[in-house]
């Protein structure tokens, strides 16, 4: 592998649908953490919801198939099942803990979305959700691929072309990180945005103001986890549903994007994943190239790359502690209280 | 009002004879039998306790006399064990604090608690109540609440001109001075257009050349109309601005009276050298003694019961940035 | 039967199946090792592959063998024992191969087409696989059975069996009879092992939460280094396990004590936020999790350390191993509540959890409290590492640690944080409903359960079952 095809893989990552899923994923965090200032560590929970609920319906429930539906409206209902699973699993994490201190909603964000994590890959749900094997692509992608206006076989230039599927995936993922996009900037002009924002910093000051705290908290975390789901969907579009996928790894990396790109502006949580992406992709081709040369001996290529998560760990460390309003946040803006 | 030394027995305020407990002729607040156990420690005990209308009333008493928790109940920000109490004629019992608030019940904190990320003008328009871009779903039109913003906007110019914040309207309220926190928390409290400001101890920590305009401004709420009730340490300011002092010692009323006899009347000379009896006058160092004290009494055993028909209420946390005290393991053994 | 900790479980009709086949061998006058499940790489992996390389009798260390296909690819390097298992999700065809270059010399292949085999995963959970080494004559297989693996496929419900040498297996504890009392006893027992066992790791946690409020995500790798150096000490450098011991220690105590001078003081002194500490334990998890998996691999590898017969007691099995990790753990515990409630440094430590600023006032140097605490965890947390990774079954995985972290967690927030002794009942509740919920529901979903009991009880009791009070503001 030469440097310049590892620029090139690099620079595909810019419009991958993954960095898409991932910019939705970190926007919803975004919501949470970065405006609402609630310590959601599972947001890789929300997006397991989305994408199980999106392939089970389409799997199961079928509605081309058996209702006659057009391809169009199962998609959509498909989607709409994701949000609504979302919505419900919001609910439940946050009806016993909002009221509480927030770490304890990290803890228990975490572990439910474990819990989630679990409970889909177990044996005994093999017939539903695949198990430990996840659910094949092949089976939940069909009303997608139908909805395909791209009949060429392939787009783009350079390191940005795909396939018409791909590319199909590429324009809606992108297109919903848009709208997410104008939405958090809609949200956070308002006064629904600044009663946000006061909790972040003191809820209880916002209370003494007469705002009912408990249900704009309800409202964030439902609003982004919502988002989390969405990204869940654009997540399994390119790919086949694998539990693990939704391991508390991926939480940890929406984290690490978010606070690159810089929690608490809109445009941050879209930086942040496109570099995550980058530069993950980045380095592990120079690792690779590094490998190919001889560098760590005769280490298995696999082992070598891990360094590249380490870098990860150290960046996230290092970002937090010296420059935590990540890339685009205002140095008086920090993002963080206290 | 006099210079005698032996405590009046009637008051203008008062209906029937000045004691602690005493009716009013005019409560805006009427407290009944509200008690506060924190584990063994019964924190808050009062039998019956009137606030009068359109008045500056003073809450005083000894370090850990529960004025802060019996603040923390009336505002709904804390569950009593037991008891009543109303406002305006409305039972506040099991109302969330969020409610009292929107009933003009509005309270400012000993700790103030300005909201640092937000600029001065939105930490003020925050304050506006009823307002249609709070919705979720309004907020994204912004045609819908643009005009009601817009005349928040000037009321908020208006209050801050008048607490002389003006100059910092755009400035991020984390870079504002402990005085101008007051000020502005004040400020906040007062674009809700409460009929009564709750201010805990809002002398603490203030420098001492913004102490008069805060004396000033506290008796502009009771010209404008409104009843004040606050809880203070330092002497001078309860002397030159209350109407009415009432006296708390180990979480009892235990006297009530004008500013100018009260500190004869025995029972509240006993109360503070039976207390800390250096805790009296203000000075900063003893404020800031005081201040750990009331950390102390603020710790408040979440209650699950009380969370569960809150709206909200015992719980608590800034962000989950705070860090629990802990739990003594000693105490658990 | 296991009792233990590992994540991979398969119930009942296992735990059966396995009782009996000891009951048998011990009644057979056979070598007292346990039919046991060998270790595995993937959390939860239902299936797998494993064997054993051997030249002649002597096992062949760091032999390559990759399995490929459904979307696993993995390789893994054979222990000291010459065993290696790879886990697999999924039922399907696999590719399994060898790489004979990391063969010794002068050990080839008896059919070399073996180097590349497609297996099929159907019913069996354990699939044996064979390379038979010897001149590639074609020659009658298995007329020399003395240079054949001893790797055989598994059957049926039965794991891939170990043999005479080889101290293989997990802890195993069961019952010697599958009625449902013996059943039960024996998870009770189990996981009363289990609870002790995260008792002594949760205890760090707590301790570091109550002195300085932060909630110390890369808890679980301080966990992991105790076993990998306890990995590399025994086994690849093969040093007397006492020495082994005593050096994991010494090194987990140092690491302790390095991520406060390196870290934490740092941060302390730059009055950095707990929100932010948070995400820098959670950025310290990530790289020093997969710096391991740099260092060791991705797969598990096999410890050479004896774990003793396994032992009945009353209807109960218990390996070993798995009852000498408890008694140490219970004597630890011991040790660490007498330390925090008879020395001076122990009740300076609580003073410290009880009110910072007050014992700073009072002549406490909080600085050197929180040092000792942040030592006492490395070292508590990596004795845990060693006596987890013995208790499992002796044997090392990257994210070892990591995988029971939140297990860790839920400990210490069911006791009520930073309360040590809440951490210890709050663990062993923990270790409790993981075991006992094997009894009832599928044993991958154990973890999941335990989890789900963390948030039912703050849901009731948020201050955690010992947690007395919390604060406002």
């Amino acid at each position: 592998m030469d440097f310049l095809s590892i620029i090139n893989s690099a620079a595909s990552e810019i419009l991958s649908p993954t960095t898409a899923a991932f910019a939705l994923a970190t926007i919803g965090l975004n919501i949470h953490f970065g405006y609402s200032g609630l310590l959601n560590f599972g947001q890789a929970g929300f997006m397991a919801i989305g994408a199980y609920a999106f392939a089970i319906f389409t799997m199961m429930v079928d509605p081309t198939a058996t209702l006659g539906w057009p391809v169009w409206l199962s998609f959509i209902a498909a989607v709409l099942v994701a949000v609504v699973a979302a919505v419900i699993f919001a609910l439940i994490l946050g009806i016993p803990t909002l009221r509480l201190r927030g770490d304890y909603l990290a803890i228990v964000t975490i572990a439910a979305a474990e819990i989630i994590r679990f409970s889909v890959r177990t044996q005994d749900l093999t017939a539903i959700t695949g198990g430990s094997q996840g659910l094949r692509g092949a089976d939940y992608k069909g009303d997608f691929d139908a909805m395909n206006p791209l009949t060429g076989t392939t787009y783009g230039f350079g390191p940005w072309t795909a396939t018409a599927y791909d590319t199909w995936v590429r324009i809606v993922a992108w297109s919903l990180v848009i709208v997410a996009l104008v939405l958090v900037w809609l949200l956070m002009r308002s006064p629904w945005g600044r009663v946000i924002k006061g909790i972040r910093e003191d809820e209880d000051a916002v209370r003494s103001l007469g705002k009912n705290v408990y249900g704009y908290k309800m409202q964030a975390l439902v609003l982004g986890g919502v988002l989390g789901a969405v990204a869940g969907v654009m997540f399994v579009l390119p790919r086949a549903v694998q539990p693990d996928n939704f391991a508390t790894t991926m939480t940890f990396y929406i984290w690490t994007a978010l606070l690159l790109g810089g929690a608490a502006t809109v445009f941050g949580p879209l930086l942040g994943s496109i570099l995550f992406w980058v530069l993950l992709s980045f380095t592990g081709g120079v690792i690779n190239l590094l490998h190919g040369m001889g560098v760590f001996g005769d280490m298995s290529g696999s082992q070598a790359g891990q360094i590249r998560f380490v870098l990860i760990g150290i960046a996230l460390m290092v970002l937090v502690i010296f420059r935590p309003q990540g890339i685009l946040g205002n140095k008086k803006e920090l993002s963080f209280n206290v | 009002m006099s210079d005698t030394t032996t405590p009046p027995t009637t008051h203008p305020l008062v209906d029937g004879e000045v004691g602690p407990g005493c009716k009013k002729v005019d409560p805006i607040v009427v407290a009944d039998g509200v008690v506060r156990q924190f584990g063994g420690l019964t924190a808050v005990d009062v039998e019956h306790v009137e606030i009068p209308r359109g008045m500056i009333t003073a809450l005083i008493g000894p370090n850990g006399a529960g004025k802060t928790t019996f603040f923390n109940l009336l505002t709904g920000f804390d569950r009593p064990n037991k008891g009543s109490w109303s406002f305006d004629g409305q039972s506040l019992a099991h109302v969330p604090s969020h409610k009292v608030a929107r009933r003009g019940m509005v309270r400012t904190f000993q700790l103030t608690k300005s909201l640092g990320r937000l600029t001065v003008l939105q930490n003020m328009l925050l304050g506006a109540r009823d307002q249609r871009g709070e919705g979720i779903f309004a907020a994204l039109l912004k045609p819908l609440w643009a005009k009601q913003e817009q005349a928040n906007t000037e009321r908020a110019d208006a209050l801050l001109e008048r607490f002389k914040l003006d100059a910092k309207r755009e400035d991020y309220a984390a870079s504002l001075s402990g005085g101008q926190r007051k000020l502005l928390e004040m400020a906040r409290a007062l674009m809700s257009e409460p009929s009564l400001v709750m201010l805990d101890e809002p002398m603490a920590g203030v420098n001492p050349a913004l102490t008069q305009s805060l004396l000033d401004h506290v008796k502009g709420l009771k010209a404008e109309g409104m009843t004040v009730l606050f809880v203070e340490h330092d002497m001078h300011m309860v002397r030159h601005i209350s109407d009415w002092v009432i006296v708390m010692a180990e979480g009892k009323v235990v006297a009530e009276g004008p500013p100018e006899t009260i500190m004869q009347d025995q029972a509240v000379v006993d109360a503070y050298l039976g207390a800390h009896h250096d805790t009296d006058l203000g000075t900063l160092t003893n404020q800031q003694v005081a201040q750990i004290h009331e950390d102390a009494e603020e710790e408040v055993p979440v209650d699950p019961e009380a969370s569960d028909t809150a709206g909200s209420g015992t719980e608590t946390s800034t962000g989950g940035a705070t860090r629990v005290t802990t739990d003594d393991e000693e105490g658990q053994r | 039967m296991k009792t233990s900790s590992r994540p991979q479980r398969r119930g009942l009709r296992r735990v059966i199946a396995v009782a009996l086949a000891v009951m048998g061998m011990v009644a057979g006058g056979a070598t007292a090792v346990a039919a046991a499940p060998l270790p595995q790489t993937e959390q939860a992996s239902p299936y797998n592959f494993n064997g054993i390389i051997r030249d002649g009798q002597t096992p062949v260390e760091g032999v390559e063998i990759t399995v490929t296909g459904n979307g696993v690819d993995e390789t893994v390097a054979t222990g000291a024992d010459g065993r290696w298992m790879i886990g697999v999700p999924s039922t399907g065809t696999y590719t399994v191969s060898i790489d004979t270059s990391t063969l010794p010399e002068g050990l080839t292949l008896r059919d070399p087409s073996f180097e590349s085999r497609e297996f099929e995963v159907g019913g069996s959970t354990a699939v044996g696989v064979l390379f038979p080494f010897g001149p590639s004559t074609g020659g009658s297989p298995g007329a020399d059975p003395g240079t054949g693996s001893s790797g055989s496929p598994g059957s049926g419900e039965a794991p891939a069996p170990g043999d005479g040498e080889t101290p293989g297996g997990t802890s195993d504890t069961g019952a010697s009879s599958n009625d449902f009392g013996s059943q039960l006893l024996a998870r009770v027992i189990s996981g009363l092992s289990f609870g002790l066992l995260l008792a002594l790791a949760a205890i760090g946690i707590t301790l570091i939460f109550g002195t300085t409020g932060v909630n110390n995500f890369a808890h679980g790798e301080l966990l992991t280094f105790g076993g990998i150096v306890f990995y590399v000490t025994t086994t690849l450098v093969n040093w007397p396990a006492w020495i082994a011991v005593v050096v994991t220690l010494i090194a987990s105590a140092a690491l302790g004590w390095a991520h406060d001078w390196a870290i934490f003081k740092p941060l302390r002194r730059r009055r950095v936020g707990l929100v932010q500490v948070l995400i820098v334990t959670i950025g310290l998890s990530i790289a020093l999790r997969y710096f391991y998996q740099f260092l060791i691999g991705g797969g598990t590898y096999g410890l050479s350390v004896e774990r003793g017969d396994v032992l009945q007691i009353g209807p109960v099995l218990m390996r070993t191993s798995g009852v000498v990790s408890s008694a140490i753990a219970i004597v630890v515990l011991v040790a660490v509540g007498l330390f925090l409630t008879r020395t001076r440094i122990g009740k300076a430590t609580r003073a410290v959890s009880d009110n910072a600023g007050l014992a700073s006032a009072s002549g406490i140097d909080v600085d050197r409290v929180i040092r000792i605490v942040w030592v006492l965890a490395g070292l508590l947390t990596g004795g845990a590492g060693i006596l987890y990774t013995y208790f499992i079954g002796a044997n090392i995985k990257w994210d070892v640690g990591f995988t029971i972290l939140l297990l860790l967690f839920a400990a210490v927030t069911l006791g009520g944080l930073g309360s040590a002794f809440g951490a210890l009942v709050g663990a062993i509740i923990i270790g409790l409903v993981t075991e006992i919920s094997t009894l009832f529901i599928a044993p991958d979903l154990r973890y999941a359960i335990a989890l789900l009991v963390l948030i039912l009880v703050l849901l009731f009791r948020p201050q955690g079952i010992l947690g007395r009070r919390e604060r406002i503001g």
